[in-house]
């Protein structure tokens, strides 16, 4: 079962705005190095409880913070 | 001492931007967002936690139109040189710091069209002069929000009126203002804002930056420089994403940390409080040195219309004479010459020998300043 998710992103800055947006949410997330698999669009990657993926999503739509795509971690 | 050099640079420097500074190369010593390890991480939140407060100073919505740079004069640079091509049409003022008419009087031998609205002697703005200047086809206005040797602050929200009925862009140096007036983009309509960090903000040299307006398409300013984001970095091409498109290169983040702190510092005593401080040094400044025998004081000689810095002129002594004197035998520091800003002192009528500007800051005591008055006193008179 999958148990993490990751969510990429354009700059460091937006991962910066999005750890900050999503800690004060009450989630419980970890910046890691982007996974290889995925892509090289920042070399930081927000890592979250699978489990929340639409509640994350949300979050970041309504804060208008546009990720590079989200993807289950074991995948790829 | 004395310190009243704070225009060219503030000091002394809070002691929590010391401590933030050299707990950034500490306890975040990596390369902000490129690595993805724990000190890298730590790096670029120091960096997002300034833009984020500058962001909110500056009264912007959105963090990543603040782009940093080195100084003022690289993000007046990165805008001038980002918009105007040849062909392009540019307006400024007559007391402009060299930071904007270097680059300009360049541009303008590559074919860009110049036009400098003359101001008053004490430094005033003529809107009608701008007005008569500013015609469809400007691209960009670009003024400084107050004159560097004289304080006189520049009605920019009417001079944003101007310049967007013209349907030009408005770019202000807010070296001077940023941290002693408020300043806030979208009430006073700048469309961008180049500030110093090293000034009234209280960060260290090294520190500055262009906050672009959130209704700017930034597809119209080409990046200055060009080269490793951490992002996108299959690509050979420059990125379109902000900050990224115009922050190119490991960020001075200890430099950054410490102007975070430095904004800290000034929310802690609160702008308009500062503001009113400026205006009672001015006041002491202003009234001591005009009655002095001789002197020369340049400017409205009105606090509420400027800035905190003074400039005069002694008749019969050199200014460097004065500045050297003032140093040695009484330690008040300060700065004498043309402050970078020929075509100000030309404006107010000391050019070439120049004048001698007190600058107080945000440390300054009214004793100080008085103190300050009572020493030039002796220096005119012996």
């Amino acid at each position: 079962m999958t148990r993490f998710g990751v969510v990429l992103f354009y700059t460091t800055s937006a991962v910066m705005r999005a750890e900050k947006l999503l800690g004060k949410g009450g989630f419980l997330i970890k910046l890691i190095p982007t996974p290889r698999q995925f892509s090289s669009d920042c070399g930081i990657a927000m890592r979250f409880d699978w489990d929340n993926r639409d509640r994350v999503e949300a979050a970041l739509k309504e804060a208008g913070l546009e990720s590079a795509g989200v993807f289950p971690l074991d995948a790829g | 001492m004395i310190y009243l050099d704070n225009a060219a640079t503030s000091w002394p420097k809070p002691p929590s931007v010391i401590k933030a500074m050299a707990d950034a190369l500490e306890q975040a010593g990596g390369n902000p967002g490129r690595s993805g390890h724990r000190l890298s991480i730590a790096a670029a939140r120091i960096i997002y936690d300034t833009r984020e407060e500058l962001a909110r100073f500056f009264g912007v919505a959105d963090p990543s139109r603040v782009i940093f740079t080195a100084n003022a004069t690289q993000a007046i640079n990165l805008a001038l040189r980002g918009i105007l091509k040849p062909g392009d049409s540019v307006v400024t003022s007559s007391v402009e710091h060299n930071s904007v008419m270097r680059p300009l009087r360049h541009l303008a031998r590559e074919g860009v069209g110049l036009s400098i609205a003359r101001c008053a002697a004490d430094g005033s703005f003529f809107l009608s002069q701008l007005d008569s200047l500013v015609s469809p086809g400007v691209r960009l206005v670009v003024v400084t929000h107050a004159s560097n040797v004289v304080g006189t602050i520049l009605p920019i929200k009417a001079i944003a009126d101007i310049a967007h009925r013209a349907g030009a862009l408005l770019l202000v140096d807010a070296a001077q203002t940023a941290g002693a007036v408020p300043v806030n983009m979208p009430e006073m309509g700048i469309d961008l804002l180049a500030f110093a960090g090293h000034k009234e903000l209280l960060g260290p040299p090294g520190t500055g930056g262009l906050v672009i307006g959130q209704g700017v398409d930034v597809s119209q300013i080409e990046p200055l420089l060009r080269g490793g984001t951490g992002s996108r970095s299959e690509s050979e091409e420059q990125p379109v994403d902000l900050p990224d498109r115009y922050e190119s290169g490991t960020a001075n983040f200890p430099g950054i940390a410490g102007l975070g702190a430095g904004l800290k510092y000034l929310a802690s005593i609160g702008i308009d409080q500062i503001r009113d401080r400026g205006k009672q040094l001015s006041r002491i400044l202003f009234d001591g040195l005009k009655p002095l025998p001789g002197v020369m004081v340049y400017g409205t000689g009105d606090p509420e219309r400027s800035v905190p810095i003074v400039s005069f002129t002694v008749s019969g002594k050199r200014v460097s004479d004065i500045g050297f004197r003032l140093d040695e035998e009484f330690g008040l520091l300060c700065r004498v010459g043309l402050h970078c800003a020929p075509a100000a002192h030309r404006t107010i009528g000391s050019f070439p020998e120049g004048t001698v500007r007190l600058s107080p800051g945000v440390s300054t005591t009214a004793d100080e300043a008085r103190e300050a008055v009572k020493v030039i006193a002796r220096v005119v008179a012996g």
